[in-house]
């Protein structure tokens, strides 16, 4: 096991030290992280990956700062994170937009603190950047699945982030919708260069995305394998080494090649 | 044919036969939404929507015309009196018109039931809010509330007549009692029932106390809210007339019982109902308004 694998040459955004999380429940204590060691780069794209169950959107939620460490620490920018913060958003399936806001309202919701001007013109640009135009004063309920995520990243992004925490955030999309949605992460995190953590148990959505892939076990979750995936983008999803690449996650996980 | 309320290409091909007109599309789309079942799609032909709304317009009322004339036929035929006919009561509602006693009366109950409404809902709303938000606070109070809840206001009126008198401060006090434990229920329910994941976007933005509850809290639990305030306003309208019989000597309910006492004027008492029953539904459906108010709508059309 390589606990600490970063790319050279870029600073470290986050670092996780020695993080272990006991959950206590009805008196009877779960251990869920088992001593996760991992850093991440400025700008890069890493995913979670893991069986369901396994804890790993625990760790995100703990790199967010809504969950505290039972023992270990998170920091990010050298700092440790005490609580959940503008600059870093955490985006959940499409459940986070506010259904009570327009597409406009979402989007300027943490804008508050902006000058009018300022406000509209952020969000004219998001509401562009992810193709909801003509929508602006649309409610959720009558946006599609797609719609509504593509709702919640324009939100995330519209404060200017240096990082976002997704959190399986196609799971409830068709394939096809999701297979869009991926391209057009993978378009906007290229023209704005935000560290990415992105939890999935979809392998090759992983392997589709990610700068590094972190395979996880089931839990109590330790690191099993840090995977670099080394094919620029766009990647050929049919080229052999994606294919290699994505067979040793397969075996890493230990599943079997045929249904 | 456009249809409104549906994002471009999402889902809507289920519904493709479907073709909405006149005003009423968006009631169908949010009946589509909560229930995307066949039995709920109905196909409205698209050349003749005002005959149609005309047509549908006229089924209640047609339906009210036959029960009217069915109970005059009926008394009519029948040798003892047991109910006024539909053309006494409505000699009893011009008598009490002649008499200037309508208005005042209507006004008399109107007054009440605002009185003790309004402060039910200044009082109940924001501290079942505070209740709700916090488990501690809610622990405390639950078996009081519990307690309290299974007693009806009717229960209260001897003690009302001792703090207040007979007089409207009683009449007052009974609709207040009948609005305030339902309205803080709700608020409580409403408060617990808001997604964590709302409350945790709020924190994730940077919302302090002040704001998150301005933000996310207030409009989070506004279409609870207004289902609550809707079931409560009905309840006050049932105590101010059991309030009247009792405590005081105006309004509908003193109406009723008045005129049996008075003369055995069943047409004044059947007059009262009627028009109990009348400005019941006119308070329904001004409460409903709101429920169409588009950044309330939301819980009503969401899956």
């Amino acid at each position: 096991m390589e606990p600490f694998v970063t790319p050279a040459a870029v600073d470290t955004k986050l670092r996780v030290e020695h993080v272990n999380i006991v959950f206590d429940r009805d008196g009877k204590s779960t251990p869920v992280l088992n001593d996760i060691s991992l850093e991440v780069g400025d700008g890069e794209f890493v995913c979670l990956l893991g069986p369901s169950g396994c804890g790993k959107s625990t760790l995100l939620s703990t790199m967010a700062g809504f969950l505290s460490p039972t023992s270990g620490e998170i920091k990010i920018d050298g700092e440790a994170v005490r609580g959940p913060d503008p600059r870093r958003i955490f985006v959940f399936q499409e459940r986070g937009v506010f259904p009570w806001l327009t597409v406009e309202g979402n989007i300027g919701f943490g804008l508050f603190k902006l000058p009018r001007a300022e406000r509209e013109r952020r969000i004219a640009y998001y509401v562009k950047m992810v193709g909801l135009e003509g929508f602006e004063r649309t409610y959720p309920p009558e946006l599609s699945g797609g719609m509504k995520q593509r709702l919640e990243v324009a939100r995330a992004l519209a404060v200017n982030p240096d990082m976002l925490f997704l959190d399986e955030p196609f799971g409830a999309l068709d394939s096809i919708t999701r297979l869009i949605m991926r391209g057009e992460l993978l378009r906007i995190w290229e023209a704005e260069r935000k560290t990415v953590i992105f939890v999935t148990h979809d392998i090759d959505e992983a392997v589709q995305l990610a700068d590094r892939v972190v395979v996880m076990s089931a839990r109590p979750a330790t690191i099993q394998q840090i995977v670099n995936i080394d094919i620029p983008h766009p990647r050929d999803i049919s080229s052999p080494r994606y294919l290699e690449l994505r067979d040793g996650i397969f075996k890493q996980i230990g599943l079997a090649h045929k249904l | 044919m456009k249809q409104a309320g549906f994002a471009a290409g999402d889902k809507v091909h289920t519904y493709k036969y479907l073709a909405i007109c006149g005003k009423d599309y968006l009631r169908y789309t949010s009946a589509l939404l909560n229930r995307p079942s066949l039995t709920n799609i109905k196909i409205l032909d698209a050349n003749r929507p005002s005959v149609l709304n005309l047509f549908v317009w006229l089924r209640p009322v047609a339906f009210i015309g036959v029960l009217l004339s069915v109970w005059q036929i009926a008394i009519s035929r029948h040798t003892v009196h047991l109910l006024p006919t539909p053309v006494e009561v409505v000699g009893g509602i011009a008598d009490l018109v002649q008499h200037g006693l309508l208005l005042k009366y209507v006004v008399a109950s109107l007054f009440r039931v605002t009185w003790g409404y309004v402060l039910a809902v200044v009082l109940a709303v924001p501290l079942g809010l505070a209740i709700g938000w916090s488990r501690r606070v809610e622990m405390a109070f639950n078996p009081v509330i519990q307690i309290l809840r299974p007693i009806s206001p009717l229960a209260w009126i001897p003690i009302a007549i001792l703090w207040f008198g007979v007089g409207d401060l009683a009449a007052v006090f009974l609709i207040f009692l009948g609005c305030f434990l339902p309205l803080l229920l709700t608020a409580i329910n409403a408060v617990q029932s808001i997604p964590a994941v709302y409350i945790d976007v709020g924190r994730n933005f940077g919302l302090r106390r002040v704001d998150l509850v301005y933000r996310v809290l207030y409009p989070a639990v506004v279409p609870q809210l207004i289902v609550g305030l809707r079931i409560t306003l009905g309840i006050a309208w049932l105590v101010v007339v059991a309030a009247e019989m009792i405590a005081v000597n105006s309004g509908l309910g003193f109406l009723i019982i008045d005129a049996r006492n008075a003369g055995n004027r069943y047409d004044l008492v059947v007059a009262g109902m009627v028009l109990i029953g009348i400005i019941g539904l006119l308070l329904d459906l001004g409460i409903r308004s709101l429920e169409r108010v588009k950044s309330f709508r939301w819980s009503y059309s969401e899956d």
